[in-house]
């Protein structure tokens, strides 16, 4: 069902916390700002809910580019979550660039639920680097590249 | 193996026209698990939900799917529906395909191909979802209101006379808020005091309704219809079982520099105080930084003077513990501050006033006693400017993006009472536009245009110059007649945009309620949910969520009121199944857990386990349900992955990952 084989399509996993991205992300949607398909939202409580392990099957299976969303600093529904992801993060992503994932394939956003034109922004600017960046090409199980 | 149903909506057209909804019918039957997919109009409708319950009974299904609009839309509603035809609610998953597919996409090829993926990834969780059963907790018969104006008193008003208990904790010294210190009120002019004191002594009066006021709330902790609640009584430095409101101590004491709250710094107050008049409770507090007994320890001229002993310098600060099933939040509001704006003087001359100022000075009680007169050299003025818009609707980061709501309509208050009491003075008001879609409003507007000569003028000022001879040059524009405006004024008031009130932030952290940019609170949903909080059992009302004026705010207080007691009127609620749960046979009792988890829900047990045939007691990490929100933070710590999520497990997330990774 590809639309054309030629074209560089990436896959790309945004993991958006339930109360405030998902919630941002909708807006976006119910406000008719557009971003690439390319995009699939993975709905989590909290961004605090995304383990590393995530991001790196994400990669192992193919993906391009992992985006992780949640609330602002401070307005976490859970109060510190985003506190543990924003650590967490930091330290996943740089090991991934040390091991050649470059840091521009993962990203961190806080996009409250009343950001919908932030989700669609980001997602247009993560999509377009990930299209500047080309393939994936580490980390991934060989076998899922077709 | 479960077996699945899926069921694609159409939402009329908004899927429809973008996602080719047979098509994806079509491919997801051929997933694992899948017995059973279709298609239909509006799935959320009776008919809709019926389809569900037919197939679950035609093709014993153990799981569903439904490819639709947000799950934050109508999870619950096929949750429900999926309970009704015999499943457990929790073996539904949502496919978000409007939201996140057909409403922001336009190539109907790329559009379906995504919605298939949305749908493989729902499919793949639902493959390993499992029954989940919500447990039940109490609802404490009461409520807390934070915030004492207009708006917390309404609510409180309400939630009493449906025959809960009800306390409302406010700061300063009186309940009342801003609505005590206005003046007149549009769109009817009639007087604040007289409008608001009944409803103050009502509050005050109510058996059901108890007042904290010089308090603040500490601490929260617990969760919808089981909050515990730490509030602060300040010393008062007055005991207010004896205090008998006479009044003597504040006309006794030497002390009377402190700049008054109430009015704005425009005069001063003594330092044993009551904000008002009116204030409720008439018990006064003694300011400790401003007494003169309690820098120097020499004074004690209010002791000597209380006929009923009330003065008790000793009294500490006491913390109330209580229970609550609902909290309404109404903070309230206050003016920005005016240093990012040094083009209007405000600074520099006595005569350039905020909208809040001109109100206290235009009241009978305020500190000009309700003469309109210059602050600088207390000289009647005889031409006035008024400045719309002053931080409001702002593009730059000096000021606040929003329309502050309220101004317009104040300012044409202020125009028409200026003009009516004092017919010599001049009024002109700078504006960008008038705003006054409300009941009245614009009549309103036009009276002051039309029957009080009020000057509209359609622009914006750019400097307002201290003269030396005491005047205020006015530098403006005029857009209509596309020229500049010099005019030499006595007084410039400043329609000073409203923010929520700064210590607003810590009430959303203590109660876990998410805030937007401007610090307004957010609510569960824009149009649907306006006066409830995301955050379960915590509720909205008045101006902390939003610019509202009196009529909408009290309004929205009653509407939140409703929800409180709606909520208050239950005996048991059902809790979030969602929650960690710890693998016993991969726990070591680390306790890297419970240093994350913010609701403290974890604990440790002596537990018999059967290692594969090893019978030994180990200390287990143990989530209690009631407690436990599900955020996850404990699960990505755990260092043994022995922690896990119901609803969002390890493997459903990853389940996710692969389908969409495909
Ligand atoms: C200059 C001016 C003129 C106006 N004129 C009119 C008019 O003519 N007609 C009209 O309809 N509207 C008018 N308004 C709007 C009106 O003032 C508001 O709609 C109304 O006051 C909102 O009430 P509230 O209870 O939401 O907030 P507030 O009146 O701000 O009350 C909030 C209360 O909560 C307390 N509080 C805050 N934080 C805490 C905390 N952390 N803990 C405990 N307590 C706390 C505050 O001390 C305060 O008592 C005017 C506003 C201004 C600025
Ligand atoms: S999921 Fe969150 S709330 Fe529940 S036990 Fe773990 S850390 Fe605590
Ligand atoms: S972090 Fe994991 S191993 Fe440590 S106590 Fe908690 S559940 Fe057990
Ligand atoms: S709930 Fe959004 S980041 Fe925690």
């Amino acid at each position: 069902m590809s639309i054309n084989n030629e074209e560089f399509r990436p896959k790309i996993v945004a993991f958006c916390c339930n109360w405030c991205s998902y919630a941002g992300a909708d807006l976006a949607g119910s406000s008719r700002l557009a971003y690439p398909a390319d995009v699939k939202i993975i709905r989590v409580p909290c961004s605090c809910r995304v383990n590393p392990m995530f991001i790196l099957r994400a990669f192992e299976k193919g993906a391009d580019g992992v985006i992780i969303c949640g609330c602002h600093p401070g307005d976490c529904h859970y109060s510190t979550g985003n506190y543990y992801a924003r650590r967490r993060m930091t330290l996943l992503f740089s090991m991934l660039d040390y091991m050649g994932v470059e840091n521009g394939r993962t990203r961190v956003e806080w996009v409250s639920a009343a950001e919908g034109v932030k989700f669609s922004q980001t997602m247009n600017e993560f999509v377009e680097k990930i299209h500047s960046l080309g393939e994936n090409v580490r980390l991934g199980d060989l076998r899922c590249k077709n | 193996m479960q077996r699945i149903g899926v069921f694609v909506c159409h939402c009329g057209s908004n899927i429809a026209a973008t996602v080719d909804v047979k098509k994806v019918v079509e491919m997801v039957a051929m997933e694992p698990g899948v017995v059973h997919a279709e298609d239909y109009q509006y799935m959320c409708s009776e008919a809709g939900q019926a389809k569900i319950a037919e197939a679950v009974k035609e093709k014993n299904l153990t799981g569903i799917v439904v490819c639709s609009c947000s799950p934050r839309m109508h999870e619950n509603t096929f949750r429900t529906a999926a309970k009704r035809a015999g499943i457990n609610p929790y073996m539904v998953e949502i496919a978000n395909i409007r939201e996140h597919c057909s409403w922001i996409h336009k190539n109907v090829e790329e559009a379906t191909e995504k919605a298939v993926i949305l749908a493989r990834a729902a499919i793949a969780k639902v493959n390993l979802n499992a029954p989940l059963f919500p447990g039940e907790s109490r609802v404490t018969k009461r409520a807390l209101v934070i915030g004492g104006g207009i708006a917390g008193i309404q609510t409180a008003l309400d939630i009493a006379d449906a025959g809960y208990e009800v306390d409302i904790v406010e700061k300063t010294p009186s309940i009342g808020g801003r609505m005590s210190q206005l003046d007149k009120t549009f769109p009817t002019l009639d007087c604040s005091a007289c409008i608001l004191t009944p409803k103050m002594v009502e509050a005050a009066a109510h058996e059901k309704i108890t007042i904290y006021t010089y308090s603040e709330v500490e601490k929260v902790s617990g969760f919808v219809g089981d909050f515990t609640v730490d509030i602060r009584k300040k010393a008062r430095s007055v005991d207010a079982n004896k205090c008998t409101g006479c009044g003597v101590c504040q006309e006794k004491c030497p002390s009377k520099k402190a700049p008054s709250e109430f009015n704005r710094g425009l005069n001063t107050r003594s330092a044993i105080y009551t904000p008002f008049a009116q204030a409720i409770p008439n018990v006064p507090v003694i300011d400790r930084d401003a007494c003169i007994k309690f820098k120097t320890g020499k004074c004690g001229v209010c002791e000597k003077v209380c006929q009923a002993g009330a003065i008790d310098y000793t009294q500490q600060d006491e913390i109330v513990t209580q229970k609550y099933g609902a909290i309404v939040v109404a903070t309230g509001f206050d003016t920005i501050k005016l240093d990012n704006y040094d083009e209007y003087a405000y600074n520099q001359s006595k005569d350039v006033i905020t909208s809040l100022e001109l109100e206290r000075i235009m009241n009978a009680a305020g500190p000009t006693k309700g003469h309109l007169e210059r602050l600088s050299d207390g000289k009647h003025p005889h031409e006035i400017v008024f400045v719309q818009c002053v931080g409001s609707r702002c593009s730059d980061n000096r000021g606040k993006s929003y329309c502050s709501k309220i101004c317009c309509m104040y300012t044409a208050k202020h125009a028409m009472l200026i003009r009516d009491k004092y017919p010599d003075v001049n009024v002109t008001v700078f504006y960008i536009d008038v705003r006054t879609p409300g009941k009245n409003f614009d009549e309103f507007y036009r009276r002051a245009v039309e029957e009080y000569g009020v000057n509209y003028v359609k622009g914006q000022v750019g400097k307002v110059i201290p003269q030396p001879n005491g005047k205020l040059l006015v530098q403006g524009s005029d857009l209509l007649d596309n020229k500049q405006i010099f005019k030499e004024a006595d007084m410039v008031v400043l329609a000073t945009a409203i923010e929520p009130e700064a210590s607003v932030r810590q009430i959303a952290t203590m109660l876990t309620a998410s805030i937007d940019t401007n610090n307004f609170l957010t609510e569960a949903h824009p149009k649907l949910r306006p006066v409830e909080s995301p955050t379960a059992g915590v509720f909205l009302s008045g101006v902390c969520q939003g610019p509202k004026d009196i009529p909408e705010t009290v309004a929205q207080a009653g509407a939140a009121a409703v929800k409180a007691i709606g909520l208050l009127a239950k005996d048991k609620l059902t809790t979030n199944p969602c929650t960690a749960k710890a693998d016993e046979l991969m726990c070591n009792g680390c306790s890297t857990c419970a240093n994350v988890c913010p609701y403290g829900a974890i604990s440790y047990e002596e537990k018999e386990v059967n290692d594969h045939g090893i019978r030994e007691t180990r200390r287990i990490a143990v989530v209690n349900n009631a407690l436990c929100q599900g955020c996850g933070a404990c699960t990505v710590t755990c260092p043994s992955g022995a922690m896990d999520l119901q609803g969002f497990s390890n493997r459903q997330i990853i389940a996710e990952v692969d389908a969409i990774c495909r």
